[in-house]
């Protein structure tokens, strides 16, 4: 069977991170991801990152992508990369059972970090189902990865960071979007990417939601209403929109499925995103060399997911064995920098989530 | 209401704007009203004229003696949130950030619009840099009528057929 | 439609693979997913409720929700959001849940 040091179960911001410091350290790695690219979904993000120079703040995601893939190039030898490769089931001895072009084969590894990521949520509504009706990331993804449009007319639900940026993008890409709506009284994401998308002309409208797409076989409009205090939609209030597409930019969840097989600890922490692994400050679930980091362990910026993603590689490094230079203060100063990106009005949540957490565990 | 709608109101607007004698020369105006973790208007700036400080979550503050109105800020700001401004007689010369193909081009007209998107006069281009240095986020020089100085806030996209 | 211009990506012209959709010729291009080459084609519905027969079309692109299922060369349950686009393959509306590989 083949063997690997440490497993690294998805190959974006967070895994990327993790491995560097894993290699550094002299591990030998395996990188698996069920895409046929590394990168996660910072291959779709066209946009400058916020945060410091330290999390190059300023570059625009796909950019950051290349830097993070070009840390690992030094390592070659001790590094395998299986892209277009998808881990079907973990066994509690750490066994990956793996599919690649329809073949199956198994990994035994040391030590797995889990770095999967999360999946965006749906809504419901009637006729959500209908084609037309996109999650607002994989209307990214088709723009941005694959240099399509999704449609010609667009309306945005949700007005977290994904909304706002998924709107300016749709906007770049030359689609017209017709409205931005949000449930909540108030706009969800930062109030900059806002601003941006409303002074080019994009109705952001608060307390109102979708009602219903209208269509056949695909997307012809949408209804919008607005709702009152208790998240009802008032009737008289709909209003028809002349769309072909509906993003829904509502949220993430963790995706725990494959982390679960495990057998490590999972708890529902709403601030979190949902289900999430308990761990300790090394990013260690409660399986022994069982790690978890980035989204699946805590929805929240790619920002934060690198830093986290290094923090994780530097205890599985020493975990297996691994001397690192310095590892103490280089822990610290990783930890003062998600400290840092967390530290304001929209680190809140997280913060709040991570300490009902460390209670739980 | 900004928190509502994303538009800033003229009050919020005019406190992050310098004085009329100030805007003698160009400055920088940060319309960043929320505190986010950001700090690259800080240290992309080669003349220390902004200050976000040891927690990066504080909101960007200008010292406009030291701020020159070059605009290396304003295609580094990842929320596309500083403009510079100056007033020249009866003319507003601005230096807006602009992320859309095409490109304008210098001489041309373009409709200008305030922070609700709504075109309020016309502008013109007078100078487009979008260099490796802007990293695709050009810095467009124009200028409109000195009475639009709190509400010019960029330009509309200009359409074109694929 | 394929976005030709955009301020930020570039797009360059690539060879174009050929396919087909429910026995019809189309044609993607290098770098496609099945999902995205339909989608270029303006084919929206990639697959079908199982039990009302409701037109289902596109929805994660990460190959999560099983949404953009479809049968590829006799295969059922390939979801083509991550899928690559190979010339010559036969690409379906599945009906039904679909079988094991092989049987």
């Amino acid at each position: 069977m083949v063997t690997s040091e440490c497993v690294i179960v998805g190959g974006g911001p967070a895994g990327l991170s993790a491995a560097k410091e894993l290699l550094e350290a002299g591990a030998r790695v395996t990188i698996i991801d069920r895409n046929e690219r590394l990168g996660g979904q910072l291959i779709k993000q066209t946009h400058m990152f916020f945060g410091s120079e330290k999390q190059y703040a300023s570059h625009r995601g796909i950019d950051i992508l290349e830097y993070l893939v070009n840390d690992l190039a030094p390592y070659g030898d001790r590094l395998e990369i299986r892209t277009g490769t998808t881990v079907a089931a973990i066994y509690q001895d750490k066994v990956l059972g793996c599919l690649k072009d329809e073949k199956y084969f198994k990994i035994k590894a040391e030590s797995v970090i889990i770095a999967t990521g999360a999946s965006e949520k749906a809504l419901p509504f009637e006729n959500n189902d209908l084609p037309g009706v996109y999650a607002a990331g994989a209307v990214q993804t088709l723009m941005n990865e694959y240099g399509i449009k999704p449609g010609q007319k667009v309306l945005m639900v949700g007005s977290g960071n994904i909304g706002l940026i998924v709107g300016y993008q749709l906007l770049q890409a030359g689609i017209e979007v017709k409205a931005l709506v949000e449930a909540a009284d108030r706009i969800g994401g930062y109030l900059v990417h806002a601003s941006k998308i409303r002074r080019l002309g994009v109705p952001v409208l608060p307390k109102t939601s979708i009602k219903r797409a209208i269509g056949e076989d695909a997307v012809e409009a949408a209804e919008i209403w607005s709702l009152d205090e208790n998240w009802q939609g008032i009737p008289g209030t709909e209003k028809k929109l002349d769309v072909d597409t509906i993003c829904i930019a509502v949220g993430l969840s963790p995706l725990t499925e494959l982390l679960q097989q495990t057998g490590v600890r999972v708890e529902y922490v709403r601030e979190l995103g949902g289900n999430v692994p308990l761990l300790d400050e090394g990013y260690r679930t409660t399986v022994d060399k069982v790690y978890a980091c980035g989204d699946v362990a805590n929805i929240e910026e790619a920002s934060s997911a690198m830093v986290e993603g290094r923090i994780t590689g530097i205890h599985a490094a020493r975990d297996l064995g691994h001397e690192v230079e310095n590892a103490g203060f280089r822990i610290k100063a990783l930890q003062h920098e998600l400290y840092d990106l967390r530290g304001g009005p929209p680190g809140e949540k997280v913060r709040q989530g991570i300490k009902k957490r460390e209670v739980l565990a | 209401m900004i928190e509502q709608d994303g538009i800033a109101s003229e009050n919020m607007v005019k406190a992050e704007f310098p004085t009329q004698e100030e805007l003698e020369r160009p400055k920088a105006v940060i319309e960043c009203y929320k505190r986010i973790p950001c700090n690259p208007c800080e240290t992309s700036c080669p003349f220390d004229a902004i200050t976000v400080g040891e927690d990066i979550n504080d909101r960007p503050v200008i010292d406009f003696d030291k701020c020159t109105g070059c605009g290396i800020c304003v295609f580094n700001c990842p929320g596309l949130a500083i403009t510079v401004f100056q007033i020249n007689d009866d003319e507003v010369l601005m230096k807006i950030p602009y992320e859309f193909h095409p490109l304008p081009e210098e001489g041309d007209d373009v409709h200008v619009v305030n922070r609700a998107g709504e075109r309020i006069t016309k502008g013109r281009v007078h100078k487009v840099q979008a260099g490796r240095r802007q990293n695709k986020t050009a810095l467009i020089h124009l200028s409109v009528p000195a009475d639009y100085l709190y509400d010019a806030i960029t330009i509309e996209v200009i359409p074109f057929e694929e | 439609m394929r976005i030709r211009k955009h301020p930020i990506l570039s797009f360059p012209e690539k060879d174009s693979v050929p396919f087909y959709y429910n026995g019809k010729k189309l044609y993607g291009i290098e770098g496609d997913t099945i999902a995205s080459a339909l989608h270029a084609n303006g084919v929206k519905k990639l697959s079908e409720s199982i039990n009302l027969k409701r037109p289902r079309g596109f929805y994660c692109a990460i190959g999560n929700c099983a949404s953009c299922d479809m049968e590829v060369d006799g295969k059922t349950n390939v979801r083509t959001c991550i899928t690559p686009l190979k010339a010559g393959m036969e690409v379906k509306t599945q009906r039904g849940k679909g079988r094991l590989h092989g049987n």
